[in-house]
């Protein structure tokens, strides 16, 4: 009667939906090779393009895997799924928890393809680098992930995708994933995002320098205040008011 | 409460009132179901059978009153394994095969049924290695009956469970049902559909706008409703003399054949006998549980009644 077998399931349902797993890790992948491919040699921000690009679009690939997994919650609600589950002994907190697992678990494979494509365009990093850039990505993730179950809760199915892909191009675009094309008060302002310190993390490690404490805060602060807002749309979602 | 009243007590649902923004969905429902009882909530569309469900489940909370399950609220029983559902829109989670959907059901519960006699027993053996978006109506329906037995919960609570079901699959449903509630387990179904009601159920809770309007087996039900009918053939007598007759409140005329519908079937007949001696070929015979519900819910557009070729 524990939980093993529901979080079982969920990580198997969510390799099995395939098409949005390709969709998920091709996309940043054929992004990471038609940009830094042809530009193997530049540099930006003092360090080689395919490396700078590569911390970044790894930010990117996984945002994308980690929100449209936790949107997959769309479907469960549309099929009526979370409110059956509502009325089995199965506790409120070991499905978000599966929820949550299934998503890192389809965010690692997303990093570790950008990663290989990086070393296939001559990326060179020693393992500490790789370890804390990895870690920090997925503490960065967290925020993400739980954005994903808030729209799953909250946009209609057929909404989804649009949803999805609108939410992650906004914050990686603003959180500098792309590039940083901010300064003064707007780059004090996308300071704030969560996803500033998910392209950070990979700079970050770059250099070995974890986040300063206000990244660690802010992404901390995103986190509680998401899983509450996670928690709240549960309850509307699966009672009827 | 004492542990006499927990053992007696299955689902108790005290005033239950509730609505959703102006529109009253339940006004004052009580309802005590002993363990072990097969109970029907028949009404028509909108009567309330739901939401007195869902506040059953623990899924909806009343704005009044209150309702326990086996003693505590429904979700702690809910959480005790105590409760198996079937929802009206409650479908198998997409990307999983149906073996793999009641397998995951009965990982949920303390003490489970066997996987693989459930699938039997519910005939969802035959494609429990498909994908459960692919099930035709009657199959996702067999899967979800599965899924709501495998636990082996104590009581089984069944929402409209063979809505949109073709009769065969109907009986089938039934048949396993049986089974169940041969057991000892505890059944409560909505339906709008008189027959089941009248075949399955040792009792029948008639719900109409929100409120009880009825509750017992089925025949006393009929004959709350009141309404029996006599016929007869009897030619040349007017009907203002038959209408005059005891116990007689209408009466139709067919050619020869005459119908009294009565409220006391007995001093009508003996009436009809003593004042008529003529009266050939009468026949007597009690209302049907379809007029009872016409009376007692006053629905203009009834019951739906089930699409056998009868």
């Amino acid at each position: 009667m524990s939980g093993a077998t529901h979080v079982r399931y969920e990580i198997l349902r969510t390799f099995r939906n395939h098409r949005s797993l390709v969709v998920t890790l091709a996309l940043p992948l054929v992004l990471y090779y038609s940009i830094a491919g042809g530009n193997r040699h530049a540099t930006s921000a003092g360090i080689s393009f395919p490396l700078y690009f590569m911390t970044g679009m790894a930010a990117y690939g996984a945002m994308f895997a980690t929100v449209s997994t936790g949107g997959h919650l769309a479907v469960d609600r549309s099929r009526g799924w979370t409110r059956q589950l509502r009325i089995t002994p199965l506790r409120a907190r070991t499905e978000m928890v599966a929820k949550v697992l299934a998503a890192y678990l389809v965010a690692l494979p997303a990093l570790a393809l950008l990663f290989l494509a990086g070393v296939t365009l001559g990326v060179h990093l020693d393992a500490a680098q790789w370890f804390e850039m990895t870690g920090l990505l997925l503490a960065g993730l967290a925020p993400f992930i739980l954005m994903g179950l808030i729209l799953g809760h909250l946009v209609p199915g057929d909404a989804l995708v649009p949803a999805v892909g609108g939410l992650v191009v906004v914050f990686a675009l603003l959180g500098g994933v792309f590039g940083s094309f901010f300064n003064g008060a707007m780059l004090a302002f996308t300071k704030l995002l969560p996803s500033y310190w998910l392209a950070h993390a990979g700079k970050a490690a770059l250099v070995l320098g974890d986040w300063p404490a206000e990244g660690w805060i802010l992404v901390a602060v995103w986190t509680v205040v998401l899983a509450f807002l996670a928690a709240l749309a549960y309850r509307r979602d699966t009672g009827r008011v | 409460m004492s542990a006499v009243d927990v053992e007696m007590v299955g689902v108790k649902a005290i005033d239950l009132t509730k609505s959703y923004g102006s529109v009253q969905a339940v006004s004052g429902i009580d309802l005590s179901i002993a363990p072990g009882e097969t109970v029907a909530l028949l009404g028509p569309n909108g009567a309330g059978k739901s939401t007195t469900i869902d506040i059953i489940l623990g899924l909806s909370r009343p704005d009044r009153g209150s309702v326990s399950v086996f003693g505590v609220p429904p979700a702690s029983a809910v959480r005790s394994g105590w409760v198996g559902g079937m929802l009206q829109s409650g479908f198998p989670p997409d990307l999983l095969k149906v073996r793999e959907f009641v397998t995951l059901m009965a990982s949920y519960y303390p003490h489970p049924l066997r996987v693989d006699d459930v699938l039997r027993l519910t005939g969802a053996q035959e494609f429990a290695d498909r994908w459960t978006k692919k099930l035709s109506g009657g199959q996702a329906q067999r899967a979800r009956v599965a899924a709501a037995l495998v636990g082996n919960p104590d009581l089984v609570v069944l929402d409209e469970p063979t809505a949109g079901i073709d009769v065969e699959g109907r009986h089938e449903f039934w048949e396993v049902m049986r089974g169940v509630a041969a057991q000892g387990k505890t059944v409560i179904f909505a339906t709008h559909y008189l027959e089941e009601a009248d075949a399955f159920a040792d009792r029948i809770v008639l719900i109409a706008r929100g409120r009880i309007v009825a509750d017992g087996p089925a025949t006393e039900i009929k004959a709350k409703a009141g309404s029996r009918s006599i016929r007869a053939t009897l030619p040349h007598v007017d009907v203002e003399s038959l209408r005059a007759l005891p116990g007689v409140v209408a009466v139709e005329r067919h050619g020869d054949a005459v119908v009294l519908s009565c409220s006391d079937a007995d001093a009508a007949l003996a009436s009809l006998f003593a004042t008529f001696p003529e009266v050939r070929d009468v026949e007597a015979r009690g209302g049907t549980l379809e007029e009872a519900f016409l009376e007692l819910t006053g629905d203009e557009n009834g019951p739906r009644a089930e699409e056998t070729g009868r």
